[in-house]
């Protein structure tokens, strides 16, 4: 039995939303090279919503089939909506990871919040917006 | 699509005459070899023909073959049966940072005992210095293991110069030749060695099977208590097809022995040359000459072993990695750490273990695969990206 279901496959196969965005709006890191997964995010906002979404990952099969899935429950969301993308419901967006992997390579949702949390401080401190 | 099988360090295929070998022991003789009746003769005939073998291919002597139900078991049965058979006359074991789980973590448990352990470093090769098994040694030491190869970056250790330290201090030897046995020539006489692991499925033979060498006079507690199985030392019914088919294997490797090493050294070289002319900052793991025939390992920067391995196998190409995704436990490899690698580097690890099945075709499908995936995942790595910015910048 293959350990990762088709989802996962697929995602891994062709991720989608892979590279930067030049000027991004927010940047977010989440990971380490100990664990083995590191991924940045890169946002694009208009209108409070995401426009754009690129990441770069470091990592396993299932890092980089998160991040690619968690750029796509995200974009065209508003902020708030983002941030309520959890990293259980990007498993189940997967149809499971194994459960050695739930921790160290789910870390998509952590890093796109960071991104957004980048943004907003940006915003704060009277930056571009 | 083509099928390229090159995790032979995982387990190596199982040849034909060996399974056929085993067949008869599967069906007709399935006596118990303990028992008197006739059902026993044949299966009791036929393990005592598998002892031989085993014992020749490592230049031994019949009657110091225990057979196992692993390496692991072997490693297990050697560092506790051997420290608890000493424990009267000290505590303190010395082994290298590179060796196998079964013998570190059988260390871990005997420490739960009271036992101390030394782990003794390696160089960048991922070499043993003996002369560091001779300052670990104390006045308590009991038990030295060290590995004949390490199966991960295939470097072969100097076993014969730490055996001269053991044997001058008295100091009971193990090695673990699971890497080498059946392998490359293992003479247990002129490494001076007292107990040496092996397993069949690293030679062409079945999973579910090994043996220990344990020199004649060489005192041992027994890790399963039963029977007087295995001389008393390893008590249950034995695995007579599986025991049959290692004596088998051993039988065949003896022979071809010299063959295997020229043809799989051949295709390592070409693994060991190409690679890194094809992908930049592709570097050999391990020793580059004094290392095992059919044993190519990388590290691939900037990207991780696993995705590399499930790309690669989507492409019919079977190897495997030390990075932290691949292992169950999520660690990196402890051997490329003890290297002096760090995480980022040791995460990238690819090993290619190679066998007489296969061609010279295979390492140019190789060669002609892996670039462009190595490529697809450092365009997606955020550390290449950090490297080209950098590189560019300074």
């Amino acid at each position: 039995m293959p350990i990762y279901s088709e989802k996962v496959m697929d995602h891994f196969m062709r991720p989608r939303n892979v590279g930067e965005i030049e000027n991004a709006d927010g940047i977010g890191e989440e990971g380490n090279p100990v664990c083995g997964d590191m991924m940045t995010f890169y946002i694009k906002v208009k209108d409070d919503r995401l426009e754009d979404v690129k990441f770069k990952t470091f990592g396993c099969g299932a890092a980089i089939a998160v991040s690619s899935m968690v750029s796509e429950m995200a974009k065209g969301k508003t902020l708030d909506e983002v941030l309520k993308i959890t990293p259980q419901s990007v498993a189940e967006m997967l149809e499971g990871l194994p459960k050695n992997k739930m921790h160290c390579s789910n870390l998509g949702a952590q890093a796109l919040h960071r991104a957004i949390e980048d943004y907003r401080s940006k915003q704060k401190s009277g930056g571009k917006g | 699509m083509t099928k390229v099988y090159l995790d032979n360090t995982s387990t190596t295929p199982i040849l034909p005459e060996v399974r056929d070998a085993m067949l008869p022991f599967l069906g007709e003789y399935y006596g118990n070899p303990s028992c008197i009746h006739e059902w026993g003769d044949a299966p009791r005939e036929a393990l005592e023909v598998a002892r031989g073998q085993v014992a020749r291919l490592v230049n031994g002597a019949p009657e110091e073959i225990i057979f196992t139900g692993s390496g692991t078991e072997s490693n297990n049965f050697a560092i506790k049966g051997l420290a608890l058979a000493n424990q009267k006359k000290g505590k303190h074991i010395v082994v290298s940072a590179i060796e196998h789980f079964s013998v570190l973590n059988s260390c871990k448990t005997l420490e739960k005992m009271g036992f101390k352990y030394t782990v003794v470093p390696v160089d960048k090769y991922g070499a043993v210095n003996p002369a560091d098994i001779r300052k670990a040694i104390r006045e308590d030491t009991i038990l030295v293991s060290v590995m004949h190869a390490n199966n991960e970056v295939g470097t072969i250790q100097p076993i014969e110069e730490i055996g001269r330290i053991t044997k001058e201090k008295g100091i009971v030897f193990h090695t673990d030749a699971i890497a080498t046995a059946g392998t490359i020539p293992v003479d247990v006489k002129g490494l001076g060695v007292d107990a040496l692991s092996l397993a069949g499925n690293m030679f062409y033979g079945p999973k579910g099977v090994a043996a220990l060498w344990l020199k004649k006079g060489t005192r041992i507690i027994p890790l399963l208590d039963g029977g007087v199985q295995e001389g008393g030392r390893r008590a249950g019914t034995e695995n007579v097809p599986g025991i049959v088919g290692l004596g088998k294997a051993a039988e065949i490797a003896l022979a071809q022995m010299p063959a295997r090493i020229a043809q799989v050294s051949a295709l390592r070289d070409k693994l060991l040359q190409g690679l890194p002319e094809k992908i930049s900052r592709a570097l050999v793991t391990g020793h580059p000459v004094n290392r095992l025939p059919g044993h190519a390992s990388f590290c691939v920067e900037f990207i991780e072993g696993e995705s590399m391995l499930m790309l690669l196998n989507s492409q019919g190409i079977a190897v495997t990695s030390g990075s932290a995704c691949t292992s169950r436990a999520l660690l990196a490899s402890h051997v490329l750490l003890a290297m002096g690698l760090p995480h980022e580097i040791a995460q990238s690890s690819l090993l290619f273990g190679l066998s007489v099945q296969n061609s010279a075709e295979d390492v140019d499908y190789v060669l002609a695969t892996l670039p462009p995936i190595v490529e697809r995942l450092r365009q997606m790595s955020p550390l290449y990206a950090k490297f080209l910015k950098e590189g560019k910048g300074g």
